[in-house]
């Protein structure tokens, strides 16, 4: 691929982002590195899927700065993009379409000769006898692992997730979590927006916790996850 | 990779519209149904009125792109896919061109149909000079559809998108409408006008650079929130 850039770290410097009048984050300064796995907790409305579409470049901060390794967004360009990976709410995948011609799709956007990594896709996500099949054929839990796999195939070296285990049945929970463990041991940086402490608690490595749009807690995890969001934010 | 993310996307549509047929159908259905109605209302006794049809022409190209329009960027709001579009490596103008060259052949095929069917229903003499009229075609479809994929593009998270699309679209292309009846009519009758037909060429050749530039030049920070 050319003009591949890479970063180790990814750093928000007092970002702030307001929607006209409505502040959806204020002040909100982070780090991350290589390997960790972040969980972005907090409250419905408080500011995590808008720090993601921030990382993922889809929105520009109001004040402050995002750097990827030493530099920004604008001053890395579209190559960028190449490093960041993103499952969110909706899967981003077109329904009428095979599961191998959505990967197919969005290997050759990325650049990428599309064979190898949309057959080693299918296999991670378990769909390997069903990649011929249109996608809306399938159940949440698989559109979610082929969505996940999707945001993975090229390999990036930023992965967003916005709740990536809503709807998702304990197999598929835990599929998905050791492919993050997995992902944090060979070196990627994955952000995790979630709401349920539980599965949280044990899979990521940092928390951070948000309520209206501003930062209260950063700190590597540890047990106990439950009883610090609930003296910070409330009960849950 | 800016062409070629832009023919990656035209083949997805492509290949999405040969499983489901659903934009081509309704496009078609509507542009024909349109010309259809006006054929009842304008057509008496097996007489047409005199030059409606450039008008109808235009009218059914305006009313059935509209519709495709919206269709064409609803299958992007459908699981978000706009935004995984705009995460890819490529200047955003790419998608922007992708789309446009998606809509210029779906509005091709609807032309290929209404030219035909508006020359039998009005006994409209619109093959008599074909390269000035597909030259019409190109400039006012290319025209229309480069403002309409700007603006459908930018409403597809709007929750009125299908109100506001032709609101916002109409008094940005009534110059292109304009210029191509004014073109087309020049076309018309028994001794067709072609130095008339040329200057709206030209007209409409202007505005297509203009539309076009434009639309290249704001689609990324349009689509950046």
């Amino acid at each position: 691929m050319k003009d591949r850039v890479d970063f180790d770290s990814v750093q928000i410097f007092d970002v702030s982002r307001h929607f006209g009048r409505r502040r959806a984050l204020a002040n909100v300064s982070l780090a991350a590195r290589a390997g960790d796995i972040v969980g972005l907790l907090g409250p419905n409305g408080a500011g995590k899927s808008t720090l993601i579409t921030m990382l993922a470049t889809l929105a520009t901060p109001s004040k402050g700065e995002i750097r990827y390794g030493n530099e920004t967004a604008s001053r890395l360009g579209p190559s960028l993009r190449t490093r960041i990976g993103l499952l969110a709410h909706e899967l981003h995948l077109y329904p009428e379409l095979s599961a191998r011609q959505n990967l197919r799709f969005f290997a050759e956007l990325y650049g990428l000769d599309a064979r190898a990594p949309v057959d080693d896709a299918l296999e991670s996500a378990g769909l390997a006898d069903r990649g011929d099949e249109a996608v809306s054929t399938f159940s949440r839990g698989m559109r979610q692992r082929l969505a996940l796999e999707r945001s993975l195939l090229h390999a990036p070296r930023l992965v967003l997730l916005d709740e990536p285990f809503t709807g998702l049945d304990d197999r598929a929970v835990g599929l998905i979590s050791d492919r993050l463990r997995r992902l944090a041991a060979a070196g990627t940086i994955v952000l995790l927006a979630t709401h349920d402490l539980d599965l949280a608690d044990g899979l990521v490595t940092r928390v951070a916790l948000i309520r209206d749009g501003r930062l209260l807690l950063d700190e590597p995890a540890s047990p106990g996850l439950r009883a610090r969001y609930r003296a910070r934010i409330g009960a849950h | 990779m800016f062409f070629r993310t832009a023919w990656l996307v035209l083949k997805k549509d492509a290949a999405i519209e040969a499983k489901s047929w659903e934009v081509l159908t309704t496009t078609l259905f509507f542009a024909v149904s349109c010309v259809l109605i006006f054929a009842f209302a304008f057509v008496k006794e097996g007489r047409a009125v005199e030059d409606a049809a450039a008008g109808i022409l235009w009218i059914a190209i305006a009313f059935s792109g509209t519709l495709a329009l919206g269709r064409t960027f609803e299958r992007e709001r459908y699981s978000e896919t706009l935004r995984a579009l705009l995460l890819a490596p490529a200047p955003r103008a790419a998608l922007y061109v992708g789309k446009l060259l998606g809509m210029l052949a779906l509005l091709g095929l609807a032309e290929l149909l209404l030219v035909p069917l508006i020359a039998l229903l009005f006994q409209a003499t619109l093959f008599a000079r074909p390269l000035l009229l597909v030259a019409l075609l190109a400039g006012g479809t290319i025209g229309f559809c480069a403002v309409g994929t700007l603006f459908a593009a930018m409403l597809v998270r709007a929750r009125s998108r299908d109100v506001l699309l032709p609101i916002l679209l109409y008094p940005i292309i009534i110059p292109v409408i304009i210029a191509g009846v004014r073109g087309t009519t020049a076309l018309l009758g028994a001794t067709p006008d072609e130095p008339t037909a040329i200057m709206w060429i030209g007209v409409l050749g202007a505005f297509d650079v203009v539309f076009v530039t434009l639309s290249l030049w704001t689609f990324e920070p349009l689509m950046t929130e």
